[in-house]
Protein backbone atom coordinates (compact mmCIF):
# COMPACT_ATOMS: atom_id res chain seq x y z
CA UNK A 1 0.00 0.00 0.00
CA UNK A 2 1.04 3.32 -0.82
CA UNK A 3 1.79 5.70 2.05
CA UNK A 4 3.59 8.91 1.01
CA UNK A 5 4.88 11.07 3.61
CA UNK A 6 3.16 14.78 3.40
CA UNK A 7 5.73 17.87 3.29
CA UNK A 8 3.88 21.71 3.38
CA UNK A 9 5.67 23.77 0.36
CA UNK A 10 3.93 26.79 0.42
CA UNK A 11 1.85 29.35 2.30
CA UNK A 12 -0.52 31.86 1.78
CA UNK A 13 -2.73 33.91 3.80
CA UNK A 14 -5.04 36.50 3.91
CA UNK A 15 -6.14 37.51 7.84
CA UNK A 16 -7.54 40.62 9.44
CA UNK A 17 -3.79 41.62 10.35
CA UNK A 18 -2.14 40.65 7.39
CA UNK A 19 -3.03 40.52 3.64
CA UNK A 20 -0.08 38.56 2.83
CA UNK A 21 2.42 36.16 4.18
CA UNK A 22 5.22 38.54 5.33
CA UNK A 23 2.98 41.12 6.97
CA UNK A 24 0.75 38.27 8.66
CA UNK A 25 4.29 37.02 10.35
CA UNK A 26 5.39 40.52 11.37
CA UNK A 27 2.01 40.77 12.63
CA UNK A 28 1.97 37.65 14.73
CA UNK A 29 5.50 38.16 16.28
CA UNK A 30 5.18 41.20 17.00
CA UNK A 31 1.30 40.64 18.61
CA UNK A 32 -0.41 43.28 16.23
CA UNK A 33 -3.95 43.01 16.42
CA UNK A 34 -6.50 43.45 13.00
CA UNK A 35 -9.42 43.85 14.86
CA UNK A 36 -11.34 47.23 14.27
CA UNK A 37 -14.76 48.80 14.64
CA UNK A 38 -17.22 48.36 12.23
CA UNK A 39 -19.44 51.37 11.83
CA UNK A 40 -21.84 48.95 9.67
CA UNK A 41 -22.41 46.85 12.81
CA UNK A 42 -23.29 49.77 15.11
CA UNK A 43 -25.70 51.21 12.33
CA UNK A 44 -27.19 47.81 13.01
CA UNK A 45 -27.35 47.60 16.44
CA UNK A 46 -25.10 45.21 17.15
CA UNK A 47 -24.04 43.93 20.32
CA UNK A 48 -20.78 43.56 18.61
CA UNK A 49 -19.73 45.90 17.10
CA UNK A 50 -15.76 45.12 16.40
CA UNK A 51 -14.40 42.56 13.99
CA UNK A 52 -11.83 41.03 12.17
CA UNK A 53 -12.00 42.15 8.48
CA UNK A 54 -8.74 41.69 5.73
CA UNK A 55 -7.86 45.21 4.79
CA UNK A 56 -8.07 45.54 0.89
CA UNK A 57 -7.38 47.96 -1.70
CA UNK A 58 -9.43 47.43 -5.37
CA UNK A 59 -6.18 47.28 -6.65
CA UNK A 60 -4.66 44.53 -4.50
CA UNK A 61 -7.90 42.45 -5.35
CA UNK A 62 -8.23 43.27 -9.32
CA UNK A 63 -4.26 41.39 -8.98
CA UNK A 64 -6.12 38.13 -8.38
CA UNK A 65 -9.61 38.35 -10.78
CA UNK A 66 -10.40 39.53 -14.27
CA UNK A 67 -11.73 42.80 -15.22
CA UNK A 68 -15.04 41.17 -16.21
CA UNK A 69 -14.88 38.62 -12.70
CA UNK A 70 -14.60 41.90 -11.02
CA UNK A 71 -18.12 43.40 -12.52
CA UNK A 72 -19.98 41.24 -10.25
CA UNK A 73 -18.26 40.14 -7.59
CA UNK A 74 -19.68 40.43 -4.18
CA UNK A 75 -18.66 37.47 -2.39
CA UNK A 76 -15.69 38.43 0.31
CA UNK A 77 -15.10 34.59 1.01
CA UNK A 78 -13.91 33.51 -2.19
CA UNK A 79 -11.92 36.61 -2.59
CA UNK A 80 -10.10 36.02 0.67
CA UNK A 81 -9.85 32.22 -0.65
CA UNK A 82 -8.29 33.09 -3.85
CA UNK A 83 -5.88 35.62 -2.47
CA UNK A 84 -4.47 32.84 0.26
CA UNK A 85 -4.71 30.02 -2.24
CA UNK A 86 -3.11 32.03 -5.67
CA UNK A 87 -0.19 33.32 -2.69
CA UNK A 88 0.40 29.69 -1.36
CA UNK A 89 0.90 28.34 -4.71
CA UNK A 90 3.19 31.42 -5.43
CA UNK A 91 4.92 30.47 -2.35
CA UNK A 92 5.37 27.07 -3.14
CA UNK A 93 7.25 27.91 -6.43
CA UNK A 94 4.15 26.64 -8.71
CA UNK A 95 2.86 27.88 -12.25
CA UNK A 96 -0.36 28.30 -13.24
CA UNK A 97 -1.06 25.55 -15.70
CA UNK A 98 -0.85 27.63 -18.88
CA UNK A 99 -1.48 24.76 -21.63
CA UNK A 100 -5.06 23.22 -22.39
CA UNK A 101 -4.47 20.09 -20.42
CA UNK A 102 -5.08 20.09 -16.89
CA UNK A 103 -2.50 19.93 -13.66
CA UNK A 104 -3.98 16.00 -13.42
CA UNK A 105 -1.16 15.56 -10.05
CA UNK A 106 -2.35 18.52 -8.31
CA UNK A 107 -6.19 19.45 -6.79
CA UNK A 108 -7.53 21.55 -3.93
CA UNK A 109 -9.68 20.98 -1.03
CA UNK A 110 -10.63 24.73 0.16
CA UNK A 111 -13.48 24.81 2.65
CA UNK A 112 -16.15 27.36 3.59
CA UNK A 113 -18.85 27.64 6.33
CA UNK A 114 -21.36 29.82 3.35
CA UNK A 115 -20.28 31.54 -0.03
CA UNK A 116 -21.20 34.55 -1.06
CA UNK A 117 -23.26 35.79 1.27
CA UNK A 118 -24.01 39.54 -0.04
CA UNK A 119 -24.44 37.96 -3.39
CA UNK A 120 -26.96 35.94 -1.75
CA UNK A 121 -28.99 38.66 -0.18
CA UNK A 122 -28.76 40.62 -3.14
CA UNK A 123 -30.50 38.00 -5.32
CA UNK A 124 -32.69 37.11 -2.87
CA UNK A 125 -33.62 40.78 -2.73
CA UNK A 126 -34.16 41.19 -6.54
CA UNK A 127 -35.95 37.59 -6.69
CA UNK A 128 -38.96 39.12 -3.98
CA UNK A 129 -38.84 42.53 -6.04
CA UNK A 130 -40.06 40.17 -9.08
CA UNK A 131 -36.67 40.88 -11.00
CA UNK A 132 -35.74 37.21 -11.29
CA UNK A 133 -34.54 37.61 -14.86
CA UNK A 134 -31.65 40.43 -13.10
CA UNK A 135 -29.55 38.10 -11.14
CA UNK A 136 -27.68 37.41 -14.83
CA UNK A 137 -24.89 34.10 -14.85
CA UNK A 138 -22.92 35.24 -11.80
CA UNK A 139 -24.99 34.07 -8.65
CA UNK A 140 -24.32 30.59 -8.63
CA UNK A 141 -20.88 30.50 -8.98
CA UNK A 142 -20.65 32.80 -6.21
CA UNK A 143 -23.07 31.15 -3.64
CA UNK A 144 -22.43 27.56 -4.24
CA UNK A 145 -20.44 26.62 -1.17
CA UNK A 146 -17.47 25.04 -3.65
CA UNK A 147 -17.34 28.50 -5.39
CA UNK A 148 -14.00 29.18 -3.28
CA UNK A 149 -12.37 25.79 -4.90
CA UNK A 150 -14.15 26.19 -8.27
CA UNK A 151 -12.62 29.91 -8.80
CA UNK A 152 -9.17 28.74 -7.66
CA UNK A 153 -8.98 25.50 -9.43
CA UNK A 154 -10.18 27.41 -12.66
CA UNK A 155 -7.42 29.73 -12.00
CA UNK A 156 -4.44 27.11 -11.81
CA UNK A 157 -5.75 24.35 -13.79
CA UNK A 158 -5.96 22.09 -11.41
CA UNK A 159 -7.03 18.27 -12.77
CA UNK A 160 -7.24 16.39 -9.38
CA UNK A 161 -10.02 16.87 -6.67
CA UNK A 162 -11.54 19.66 -6.65
CA UNK A 163 -13.94 20.12 -3.56
CA UNK A 164 -14.81 22.35 -0.51
CA UNK A 165 -15.47 20.61 3.16
CA UNK A 166 -17.07 22.34 5.53
CA UNK A 167 -17.41 21.46 9.34
CA UNK A 168 -17.74 24.90 11.15
CA UNK A 169 -15.17 26.01 13.12
CA UNK A 170 -13.22 22.69 12.56
CA UNK A 171 -13.31 23.29 8.71
CA UNK A 172 -9.29 24.50 7.87
CA UNK A 173 -7.73 22.13 10.12
CA UNK A 174 -10.15 19.15 8.28
CA UNK A 175 -9.27 20.58 4.77
CA UNK A 176 -5.54 19.87 5.79
CA UNK A 177 -5.97 16.74 6.72
CA UNK A 178 -8.39 15.45 3.65
CA UNK A 179 -5.43 16.84 1.55
CA UNK A 180 -2.46 14.95 3.36
CA UNK A 181 -5.22 11.75 3.11
CA UNK A 182 -5.23 11.96 -0.45
CA UNK A 183 -1.31 12.64 -0.80
CA UNK A 184 -0.24 10.22 1.52
CA UNK A 185 -2.39 7.44 -0.48
CA UNK A 186 -0.88 8.62 -3.82
CA UNK A 187 -4.01 9.36 -5.54
CA UNK A 188 -2.49 13.11 -6.03
CA UNK A 189 1.21 14.91 -6.13
CA UNK A 190 0.11 18.19 -4.52
CA UNK A 191 -3.25 19.50 -2.66
CA UNK A 192 -3.65 23.15 -1.78
CA UNK A 193 -5.76 23.13 1.48
CA UNK A 194 -7.83 26.11 2.91
CA UNK A 195 -10.21 27.68 3.97
CA UNK A 196 -12.40 30.70 3.46
CA UNK A 197 -14.84 32.95 5.71
CA UNK A 198 -17.10 35.94 4.58
CA UNK A 199 -17.28 38.90 6.22
CA UNK A 200 -19.88 41.46 7.08
CA UNK A 201 -23.12 41.78 8.92
CA UNK A 202 -25.04 38.39 7.80
CA UNK A 203 -22.72 36.16 8.41
CA UNK A 204 -21.80 37.35 11.72
CA UNK A 205 -25.64 38.66 12.69
CA UNK A 206 -26.28 34.47 14.07
CA UNK A 207 -23.41 34.70 16.46
CA UNK A 208 -24.35 37.87 17.79
CA UNK A 209 -28.19 36.98 18.43
CA UNK A 210 -26.46 33.92 20.32
CA UNK A 211 -24.68 36.12 22.58
CA UNK A 212 -21.47 34.46 22.17
CA UNK A 213 -19.53 37.27 20.65
CA UNK A 214 -18.24 40.37 23.47
CA UNK A 215 -20.06 42.99 23.77
CA UNK A 216 -17.77 45.14 26.27
CA UNK A 217 -15.02 45.99 24.22
CA UNK A 218 -16.67 48.12 21.20
CA UNK A 219 -15.18 51.75 22.53
CA UNK A 220 -11.55 49.14 22.07
CA UNK A 221 -11.26 46.67 19.46
CA UNK A 222 -7.49 45.55 20.15
CA UNK A 223 -8.56 44.85 23.66
CA UNK A 224 -11.66 42.83 22.59
CA UNK A 225 -10.45 40.29 21.71
CA UNK A 226 -9.52 38.09 24.97
CA UNK A 227 -8.98 34.24 25.31
CA UNK A 228 -7.80 32.75 28.00
CA UNK A 229 -8.28 35.87 30.08
CA UNK A 230 -10.47 36.59 33.37
CA UNK A 231 -12.30 39.38 31.38
CA UNK A 232 -13.08 37.22 27.96
CA UNK A 233 -16.61 37.75 27.64
CA UNK A 234 -16.97 35.95 23.93
CA UNK A 235 -15.20 35.95 21.06
CA UNK A 236 -14.81 38.46 18.48
CA UNK A 237 -15.84 37.70 15.24
CA UNK A 238 -13.31 37.29 12.16
CA UNK A 239 -12.91 36.53 8.04
CA UNK A 240 -10.30 35.66 5.97
CA UNK A 241 -8.85 32.73 4.27
CA UNK A 242 -5.22 30.66 4.69
CA UNK A 243 -3.89 27.88 2.47
CA UNK A 244 -1.20 26.15 1.87
CA UNK A 245 0.34 23.79 -0.38
CA UNK A 246 0.43 19.96 0.57
CA UNK A 247 3.09 17.54 -1.49
CA UNK A 248 4.49 14.40 -1.40
CA UNK A 249 7.89 14.73 0.09
CA UNK A 250 8.85 13.02 -2.76
CA UNK A 251 7.86 15.29 -5.21
CA UNK A 252 8.71 18.13 -3.40
CA UNK A 253 12.26 16.95 -3.01
CA UNK A 254 12.52 16.57 -6.64
CA UNK A 255 11.80 19.66 -7.75
CA UNK A 256 14.10 21.29 -4.81
CA UNK A 257 11.17 22.79 -3.02
CA UNK A 258 11.11 24.58 0.01
CA UNK A 259 9.68 22.65 2.88
CA UNK A 260 8.29 24.33 5.71
CA UNK A 261 7.25 21.32 7.53
CA UNK A 262 6.01 17.97 7.71
CA UNK A 263 2.30 16.80 8.10
CA UNK A 264 2.55 13.76 10.63
CA UNK A 265 -0.87 12.91 10.84
CA UNK A 266 -4.11 13.64 13.03
CA UNK A 267 -7.56 12.95 13.41
CA UNK A 268 -11.26 14.12 12.84
CA UNK A 269 -13.65 13.14 15.23
CA UNK A 270 -17.34 13.95 16.97
CA UNK A 271 -19.00 13.96 20.27
CA UNK A 272 -22.04 12.59 18.21
CA UNK A 273 -23.92 15.51 20.96
CA UNK A 274 -24.25 13.33 23.23
CA UNK A 275 -22.62 13.36 26.96
CA UNK A 276 -21.86 16.94 27.53
CA UNK A 277 -21.68 17.62 23.67
CA UNK A 278 -24.16 19.61 22.26
CA UNK A 279 -24.71 21.16 18.86
CA UNK A 280 -22.88 24.00 20.34
CA UNK A 281 -21.01 22.86 22.98
CA UNK A 282 -17.78 20.01 22.94
CA UNK A 283 -17.73 16.54 24.24
CA UNK A 284 -14.64 16.73 26.56
CA UNK A 285 -14.24 12.77 25.57
CA UNK A 286 -14.30 13.49 21.91
CA UNK A 287 -11.79 16.23 21.81
CA UNK A 288 -9.54 14.55 24.26
CA UNK A 289 -9.78 11.23 21.65
CA UNK A 290 -9.26 13.12 18.87
CA UNK A 291 -6.08 14.47 19.91
CA UNK A 292 -4.66 11.56 21.39
CA UNK A 293 -5.90 9.56 17.84
CA UNK A 294 -4.29 12.43 16.37
CA UNK A 295 -0.93 11.73 18.31
CA UNK A 296 -1.23 8.15 17.72
CA UNK A 297 -1.89 8.71 13.96
CA UNK A 298 1.18 10.70 14.01
CA UNK A 299 3.40 8.13 15.06
CA UNK A 300 4.59 10.20 17.90
CA UNK A 301 4.47 10.06 22.00
CA UNK A 302 2.14 12.68 23.17
CA UNK A 303 5.01 13.75 25.64
CA UNK A 304 6.90 15.32 22.69
CA UNK A 305 4.36 17.78 21.76
CA UNK A 306 5.99 20.95 22.74
CA UNK A 307 4.03 24.09 21.51
CA UNK A 308 0.12 23.60 21.05
CA UNK A 309 -2.12 26.27 19.09
CA UNK A 310 -5.41 25.68 20.77
CA UNK A 311 -8.69 26.41 19.72
CA UNK A 312 -9.20 29.43 22.50
CA UNK A 313 -11.99 31.35 21.27
CA UNK A 314 -12.37 33.76 24.07
CA UNK A 315 -15.39 32.22 25.79
CA UNK A 316 -15.87 30.30 29.50
CA UNK A 317 -14.95 27.28 27.06
CA UNK A 318 -11.38 28.18 27.12
CA UNK A 319 -10.45 26.62 30.69
CA UNK A 320 -12.22 23.28 29.20
CA UNK A 321 -10.06 23.21 26.16
CA UNK A 322 -6.57 23.51 28.47
CA UNK A 323 -8.11 21.11 30.70
CA UNK A 324 -9.14 18.27 27.73
CA UNK A 325 -5.38 19.45 26.01
CA UNK A 326 -3.63 18.17 29.89
CA UNK A 327 -5.50 14.87 30.23
CA UNK A 328 -5.10 14.26 26.19
CA UNK A 329 -1.75 14.82 26.74
CA UNK A 330 -1.08 13.10 30.36
CA UNK A 331 0.56 16.64 31.16
CA UNK A 332 1.32 18.14 34.85
CA UNK A 333 1.00 21.74 35.45
CA UNK A 334 4.54 22.79 34.83
CA UNK A 335 5.16 20.43 31.88
CA UNK A 336 2.58 21.50 29.76
CA UNK A 337 3.58 22.46 26.15
CA UNK A 338 3.30 26.14 25.19
CA UNK A 339 -0.03 27.46 24.12
CA UNK A 340 -1.01 29.98 22.18
CA UNK A 341 -4.07 31.52 20.17
CA UNK A 342 -4.34 33.40 17.58
CA UNK A 343 -7.79 34.52 18.01
CA UNK A 344 -6.52 37.51 20.25
CA UNK A 345 -4.86 39.01 17.22
CA UNK A 346 -7.74 38.56 14.10
CA UNK A 347 -10.83 37.56 16.28
CA UNK A 348 -12.59 34.00 15.60
CA UNK A 349 -12.12 33.63 11.87
CA UNK A 350 -15.32 30.98 11.74
CA UNK A 351 -14.86 28.88 8.80
CA UNK A 352 -11.19 30.14 7.88
CA UNK A 353 -10.01 29.66 11.43
CA UNK A 354 -8.24 26.59 11.13
CA UNK A 355 -6.96 27.53 8.00
CA UNK A 356 -5.06 31.08 8.95
CA UNK A 357 -4.04 29.27 12.36
CA UNK A 358 -2.68 26.66 10.91
CA UNK A 359 -0.28 29.04 8.79
CA UNK A 360 0.65 30.85 11.68
CA UNK A 361 1.23 26.88 13.19
CA UNK A 362 3.51 26.65 10.36
CA UNK A 363 5.60 29.69 10.20
CA UNK A 364 6.22 29.15 14.19
CA UNK A 365 7.49 25.62 13.63
CA UNK A 366 9.41 26.68 10.22
CA UNK A 367 11.19 29.71 11.57
CA UNK A 368 11.51 28.57 15.63
CA UNK A 369 9.10 31.10 17.41
CA UNK A 370 6.27 30.99 19.37
CA UNK A 371 3.99 34.24 18.92
CA UNK A 372 3.00 35.82 21.78
CA UNK A 373 -0.54 36.17 22.96
CA UNK A 374 -2.00 39.12 24.25
CA UNK A 375 -5.02 40.42 25.70
CA UNK A 376 -4.50 37.91 28.89
CA UNK A 377 -2.13 39.81 31.38
CA UNK A 378 -5.08 38.99 33.75
CA UNK A 379 -4.81 35.10 33.21
CA UNK A 380 -8.20 33.25 34.05
CA UNK A 381 -7.58 31.60 37.32
CA UNK A 382 -9.42 28.39 36.31
CA UNK A 383 -6.78 28.10 33.43
CA UNK A 384 -4.07 28.92 36.16
CA UNK A 385 -4.51 26.49 38.54
CA UNK A 386 -4.36 24.27 35.61
CA UNK A 387 -1.33 24.76 33.93
CA UNK A 388 1.81 27.46 35.04
CA UNK A 389 1.51 30.73 33.54
CA UNK A 390 5.15 30.30 31.65
CA UNK A 391 3.48 27.96 29.59
CA UNK A 392 1.24 30.90 28.03
CA UNK A 393 3.71 33.10 27.11
CA UNK A 394 2.58 36.71 26.65
CA UNK A 395 6.09 38.46 24.68
CA UNK A 396 7.68 36.36 21.68
CA UNK A 397 9.54 33.68 22.37
CA UNK A 398 12.15 32.59 19.66
CA UNK A 399 12.88 28.70 20.18
CA UNK A 400 13.45 25.86 17.62
CA UNK A 401 10.99 23.23 18.67
CA UNK A 402 9.78 20.25 16.74
CA UNK A 403 6.76 19.18 17.09
CA UNK A 404 3.07 21.29 17.32
CA UNK A 405 -0.50 20.33 17.58
CA UNK A 406 -3.28 22.31 16.13
CA UNK A 407 -6.48 21.92 16.83
CA UNK A 408 -9.72 23.00 16.21
CA UNK A 409 -13.68 22.39 17.60
CA UNK A 410 -16.71 23.33 15.84
CA UNK A 411 -20.56 23.45 15.94
CA UNK A 412 -22.02 19.67 15.47
CA UNK A 413 -19.72 19.06 18.26
CA UNK A 414 -16.93 18.53 15.08
CA UNK A 415 -13.22 18.39 16.25
CA UNK A 416 -10.08 18.17 14.07
CA UNK A 417 -6.22 17.89 15.44
CA UNK A 418 -3.24 17.71 13.32
CA UNK A 419 0.27 17.25 14.31
CA UNK A 420 2.76 19.12 12.37
CA UNK A 421 6.92 18.43 12.43
CA UNK A 422 9.58 20.88 11.93
CA UNK A 423 11.48 19.45 8.84
CA UNK A 424 15.30 18.99 8.46
CA UNK A 425 16.95 18.41 5.22
CA UNK A 426 18.80 14.96 5.22
CA UNK B 1 -29.85 55.16 -34.13
CA UNK B 2 -28.62 53.28 -37.54
CA UNK B 3 -27.24 50.00 -37.59
CA UNK B 4 -23.62 50.86 -37.62
CA UNK B 5 -24.07 53.07 -34.22
CA UNK B 6 -25.84 49.90 -33.01
CA UNK B 7 -22.94 47.45 -33.64
CA UNK B 8 -21.23 50.55 -32.33
CA UNK B 9 -22.35 50.28 -28.70
CA UNK B 10 -22.70 46.15 -29.02
CA UNK B 11 -19.03 45.89 -29.42
CA UNK B 12 -18.34 48.31 -26.22
CA UNK B 13 -20.98 46.04 -24.26
CA UNK B 14 -19.12 42.71 -25.54
CA UNK B 15 -15.60 43.97 -25.51
CA UNK B 16 -14.92 42.30 -21.51
CA UNK B 17 -16.38 39.09 -22.41
CA UNK B 18 -14.35 38.29 -25.07
CA UNK B 19 -10.76 37.64 -24.74
CA UNK B 20 -10.00 36.67 -29.04
CA UNK B 21 -8.74 40.00 -29.47
CA UNK B 22 -8.66 39.57 -33.16
CA UNK B 23 -12.15 38.19 -34.01
CA UNK B 24 -13.62 41.45 -31.75
CA UNK B 25 -11.69 44.08 -33.94
CA UNK B 26 -13.14 42.38 -37.34
CA UNK B 27 -16.76 42.37 -35.91
CA UNK B 28 -19.25 42.67 -38.68
CA UNK B 29 -22.60 41.21 -38.92
CA UNK B 30 -21.82 37.51 -39.33
CA UNK B 31 -20.05 36.97 -36.14
CA UNK B 32 -21.31 34.35 -33.82
CA UNK B 33 -20.35 35.45 -30.00
CA UNK B 34 -20.01 31.61 -29.55
CA UNK B 35 -17.74 30.00 -32.58
CA UNK B 36 -16.08 33.68 -33.08
CA UNK B 37 -15.77 35.59 -30.35
CA UNK B 38 -15.65 32.07 -27.81
CA UNK B 39 -17.70 33.99 -25.40
CA UNK B 40 -18.86 31.45 -22.42
CA UNK B 41 -22.38 30.72 -23.02
CA UNK B 42 -23.43 31.20 -19.74
CA UNK B 43 -22.19 35.09 -20.29
CA UNK B 44 -25.02 35.45 -23.02
CA UNK B 45 -27.41 36.11 -20.40
CA UNK B 46 -25.30 38.70 -18.90
CA UNK B 47 -24.88 40.49 -22.38
CA UNK B 48 -28.53 40.32 -22.69
CA UNK B 49 -28.68 42.55 -19.40
CA UNK B 50 -26.29 44.65 -21.00
CA UNK B 51 -28.09 45.25 -23.73
CA UNK B 52 -31.53 45.90 -21.95
CA UNK B 53 -29.64 48.69 -19.63
CA UNK B 54 -28.19 50.38 -22.84
CA UNK B 55 -30.91 50.64 -24.88
CA UNK B 56 -33.77 50.91 -22.67
CA UNK B 57 -35.46 47.65 -23.81
CA UNK B 58 -36.49 44.53 -22.57
CA UNK B 59 -36.02 41.67 -24.09
CA UNK B 60 -38.17 38.03 -24.07
CA UNK B 61 -37.23 34.74 -23.63
CA UNK B 62 -38.03 33.78 -27.94
CA UNK B 63 -35.62 36.62 -28.99
CA UNK B 64 -33.44 36.02 -26.15
CA UNK B 65 -32.55 32.61 -27.45
CA UNK B 66 -31.90 34.47 -31.27
CA UNK B 67 -29.45 36.04 -30.17
CA UNK B 68 -26.44 33.94 -30.73
CA UNK B 69 -24.46 36.54 -33.73
CA UNK B 70 -24.61 39.97 -34.25
CA UNK B 71 -27.07 40.30 -37.06
CA UNK B 72 -29.63 38.72 -34.85
CA UNK B 73 -29.10 40.86 -32.16
CA UNK B 74 -28.97 43.98 -33.78
CA UNK B 75 -32.34 42.78 -35.72
CA UNK B 76 -33.98 42.05 -31.95
CA UNK B 77 -32.45 45.51 -30.55
CA UNK B 78 -34.36 47.47 -33.58
CA UNK B 79 -37.29 45.69 -33.28
CA UNK B 80 -37.59 46.11 -29.46
CA UNK B 81 -36.90 49.83 -30.16
CA UNK B 82 -39.15 50.13 -32.44
CA UNK B 83 -42.03 48.65 -30.46
CA UNK B 84 -42.23 51.36 -27.78
CA UNK B 85 -38.29 51.43 -27.10
CA UNK B 86 -36.85 54.82 -27.71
Amino acid sequence: MISNRVVITGLGVCAPNGIDLATFTHSIKNGISGITHQPDLETLGFSCQIAGKPQLSDEKVAEYFSPLELRNLNSTGIIYGVIAGLDAWKDAGLEKSANEEPDWESGTIFGTGTSGIDKFRWAINKIDDMEIRKLGSSVVVQTMASGVSAFIAGKLGLGNQVSTNSAACATGVESILLAYDRIKSGRAKRMLAGSTSDSGPYIWGGFDAMKVCTFKHNHEPKKGSRPMSATASGFVPGSGAGAMVLESLESALSRKAKIYAEVLGGDLNSGGQRGLGTMTAPNPVAVQRCIKKAIENAGIRADEIEVINGHLTATTKDALEIENWKAALNRSKDDFPYINSLKGLVGHCISAAGSIESVASVLQLSEGFIFPNINCEDLNPAITDLVDQSRIPQRLIYKPFNFLAKASFGFGDVNACIILKKYHYE
Amino acid sequence: MNKEEIIAELKTIIKPYSEETAAFESIDEDTDFLTDLKINSANLVDIVLDIEEKFNIEIDNDSMAKMLTVKATVEVIESKRGNGGQ
